[in-house]
Parts: structure tokens; sequence; C-alpha cells
């Protein structure tokens, strides 16, 4: 009950666009009722290059280099995403072994984007040092994958019909020493952050998405299999050579941020293990498809296709009108629905927190905005 | 509830012990992977002449259009050459199709990664400077 004479009032708090916990440029604009959020708003935008306008004033492979820039840091699967969209539309069946070699890397590269959420986020939270070990780890990934696909970040790997160029004796041996030294490294991050008091307290019971709503909004990938719904296009709708790999959705209980961190590092177990059994069946052949035509001129149609990435469901919907350019792409990305529903996570919550529930969704700014 | 913390600092601690993953950045230099894509460069034959046939397949597929100007010429023997060739590093966004698309292997992507300029106008490449001796973006005086 407020004293005669004073006003109740609210007001508004700028969190970005050049903050470090936003990761990227994105403004949230906080109305504060003293030190709790009474609304906050997500301002997007600042990072928009016009990707699905660019698609249609390019041909089929001129757009490829640009899905490694919509989500930098899982980049592969972007990639793979729009190559199976134009072959669906074309009809090509990519070779066994280039499948399997589109599998490890995009899995090496899923491993790369969780551990660089896994630094930074600890970061956010004020742990510095986690930082340091799994950029140490995401290092040797890097390399791994420099060396077949000749960069380090906007990889742009993958072609229509199969893979550019095949893998080597040294690349696979240099992913079964990773896969041994990165299981040793289990104990240290459960040592460092798992088992740690303070993060526990800070994220437990802390940023609750419950399965009602992360399903209303739409939410997919870690976060709603931190809710306990297991949802993994690679199960459900499988594609590529993922069928042939056993491996297992990791889900949480309770949708809270400990539970979406939890989820996050058991998936790069998973991870590991396909591309172990991978690498272990590796089948001998070609890597190209043989019918594919030097102009890339889909015959008229629709086509939709969805991969999973470190972040959730993407997909490409590809309006075809026979022509060398695409008519109309959309680009379904997973980070807009989690941002969607951060407005709901922060109400009623302080600052702290805000940022602590912003970092652990794992948000791609421009891949929002693209 | 002091115990996870104290196993926290040893994990830390025992870092002091081992070796240092850093390197020492501008004196040491980490070698790039034989794929490394860097900017292209025109490629010259043994007797110092330039592979490319002035095809313009290479302008024709790049995305973001940093390969233009190609004006050919031709020879005595009807062999055809480039006159002028500009590569617009300011545009150009290292994917490497071109290098793919070139039937003659007359283009390719160097190794180098240190592009960063004072002067924009140094990184719009004729054709003199996109050969591949010539493109040395390295700037010496750095240090």
């Amino acid at each position: 009950m407020l004293e005669p004479g004073i006003e109740e009032k609210t007001f508004v708090l700028n969190l970005g666009p050049q903050h470090p916990s936003t990761h990227g440029v994105l403004r949230i604009l906080l109305e504060m009722d003293g030190e709790y959020i009474a609304k906050a708003d997500p301002v997007i935008g600042y990072g928009h290059r016009g990707h699905e306008h660019m698609a249609e004033n390019r041909n089929y492979l001129q757009f490829l280099p640009n899905m490694g820039r919509v989500d930098y840091l899982h980049a592969l699967a972007y990639n793979q995403c729009w190559c199976m969209a134009v072959e669906k539309l074309l009809g090509i069946t990519v070779p066994e072994r280039a499948e399997f070699i589109r599998v490890i890397t995009n899995e090496l590269n899923r491993i790369t984007s969780h551990l660089l959420w896994f630094g930074a986020y600890l970061m956010d939270l004020g742990a510095f040092t986690p930082f340091l070990y799994c950029f140490d780890d995401r290092e040797h990934i890097l390399d791994l994958l420099d060396r077949v696909t000749g960069s380090r970040l906007t990889y742009c790997y993958y072609r229509f019909g199969g893979v550019p160029s095949d893998i080597d004796r040294e690349f696979i041996d240099g992913c079964f020493a990773f896969i041994d030294r990165f299981r040793s490294r289990w104990k240290d991050y459960d040592n460092l952050v798992t088992k740690n008091v303070i993060f526990i307290n800070r994220t437990k019971g802390v940023g609750i998405i419950t399965p009602e709503m992360a399903l209303k909004y739409g939410i997919t990938g870690p976060n709603l299999r931190g809710s306990g719904i297991p949802y993994d296009i690679r199960k459900s709708e499988p594609y590529s050579a993922y069928p042939l790999f056993n491996f297992e959705i990791p889900i949480g209980e309770n949708g809270d941020i400990f539970d979406r961190y939890v989820v996050r590092l058991a998936e790069m177990e998973q991870s590991l293990r396909i591309v172990e059994q991978a690498l272990v069946k590796l089948p001998n052949g070609p890597i190209m498809a043989e019918k594919v035509p030097k102009r890339i001129k889909p015959p008229a149609g629709e086509v939709y296709q969805a991969v999973e990435t470190a972040r959730g469901e993407f997909g490409i919907y590809i309006v075809s009108q026979g022509e060398v350019k695409p008519y109309r792409v959309k680009l379904r990305v997973p980070s807009f629905a989690t941002l969607s529903f951060f407005p709901e996570m922060a109400k009623d919550n302080l600052v702290a927190d805000a940022v602590a529930n912003l970092g652990s969704i794992d948000v791609v700014i421009p891949e929002i905005d693209r | 509830m002091i115990i996870p913390l104290l196993k926290g600092l040893a994990t830390t601690l025992k870092a002091c012990f081992s070796k240092p993953i850093t390197l020492q950045y501008p004196e040491v230099k980490r070698p790039v992977a034989p794929r490394f894509r860097g900017h292209p460069e025109l490629v010259i034959n043994d007797d110092g002449d330039r592979r490319c046939v002035a095809c313009t397949l290479c302008m024709v597929v790049c995305p973001s259009n940093a390969i233009r100007g190609i004006e050919a010429a031709e020879g005595e023997n009807h062999e055809k050459y480039p006159v002028a060739f500009t590569i617009d590093l300011t545009r150009c966004i290292f994917c490497g199709f071109c290098q793919e698309a070139c039937p003659k292997a007359a283009i390719k992507l160097n190794n180098l990664y240190e592009l960063a300029q004072y002067d924009k106008s140094r990184l719009i490449l004729d054709i003199d400077k996109a050969t591949q001796e010539k493109s040395q973006l390295r700037m010496a005086d750095w240090l």
C-alpha cells in the first residue's frame, strides 16, 4: 500500500543493443518496477541483412555461402538444409559416403556451438575459467574442420549432390584423438561447473519453460528438450544418414536453466557417439552424385526441408518457378520462437536473472534478424 | 558446500602445472590447413605467364560480385589472356567458388589471413596486384 502523495511509477531500462550478455545486437526494453521487471520487450532487427530477399536475386549455388552466415555457430547444419532442400527439388540422391561425411562434420560443428554457448553463458553468470577450458576444446574441433572445409567459422562445405572434397586419414585420426580427449574432460567440467554450488543455486528453479508454454510458442531444440519433450528432427523426421546410428535424445525434467544446461552437455556426448559410429562405419565410394547438372535449374515446385540445428528446428521453404533463381525462400529459424518466449520468462524477475535467462535460451541474434 | 568449490579450484590450479596452450600470436603464427581459403589470386605458370584465359566463369559464379572488370585480349596464336582483372577484397566472402569454377586452375585461394588495411583502396586488387607473386597483402611494418 503506497503512502498518499506517492505515485506508483515504473521506469524503462535499456538492455543492449551493445551489451555483452545479449550475444549480438539485441536491444531489450525493460520496464522496471523497482528491481523487478514488469515488462520486457525485445527489439530486433539490428543485424538484418535481408537473406530471404538476397535468395531471390541470386542463383541456387550463389545463395549457399549465405547459409553459413545466418547462424554462424552451427553453419554446417544450415548449409546442409539448403543443399537438401535443393536436392529434393532436383531429385538428386546423395551417395552414402557423402552423407556420412556430412553427418560427421555436422555433429562436430554442433559440439563447437554448444561449447561456445557453455563458455559464453558461464561468463554471463560471472565464471570466467570454464570459458578458457571449452575454447581450448573448441579449438581442436576448429582445427579439424579447418582441415576439411577450409575455413574456421563460416563454412561453405556441402554442395548439391554431395561434398566437394573428401576427408583424409589425418582427419579421421584427429577425430578419434579428439573424442578421447573430450571424454576425459567431462570430469573437469563437472568439477568446475556442474557440481558448483554457486552455479546450482543460480540456475535451479530459475527461468522455467513449462512444456505447455514451450509447445505454445513453438520452441524447439535443447530448450524444448529441457522441458521434458523428446522432440528431435533427427529422430522424428530422420534425414541424411542419421537413422543408421544409435543415439539418444537427452531430456530434462523441470525445464529450468540447469536442465537446459544438462541437456546440452548430454547432447555433446551423443554427438560424440554419432561421430564415433560414423567414422567406424564410413563406407567407400563416390562423394558426389553423378547426375548433378552444371546449371542448377530445378523444375517448378515447392519444397520444405527441416534439420535439427544446435538451437532447434531450422526449416527452409523454397518456391521454385523453374528458373535459375528461386522465386521465394522462407527461412524458419529456431531462435525467433525462443526469443518470443523471453518476455514471459523475464516477467517479475530480477535483471540479474533476466541476463541468466537470456543466455540460457542460446539465441543467435543474426539468425533472428536474418 | 565448500568441498565442490575447492574441487573446482583444484581443477583450475592443475592448469598451472601444464604446458600453456596459447601462442604468442604476432611473433608465433599458427600454420593454416592446406585447404584454408585466403584471398583469391591469379596463378602463374613456370614461364611466368598467367594461366587465366579470361573466360569470365569466375565472374559469373561469384556470389558477391567481387570479381569484375575482366577484359580479354588475343595473342598471336589466338590464345586469349586477360588485360584487366579486378578482385575486390572488400566484397570477397572467401567462399572459393571461383577456384572451383575455373577450368584452367588459374585462380586460387591462397593462405593469407592478415588482410586488414588502413587504406581501403589497397584491398581492391588490379590485375598486377592480383597475380600470385605480388598479392602479398601482409603489412611488413606493422610490428
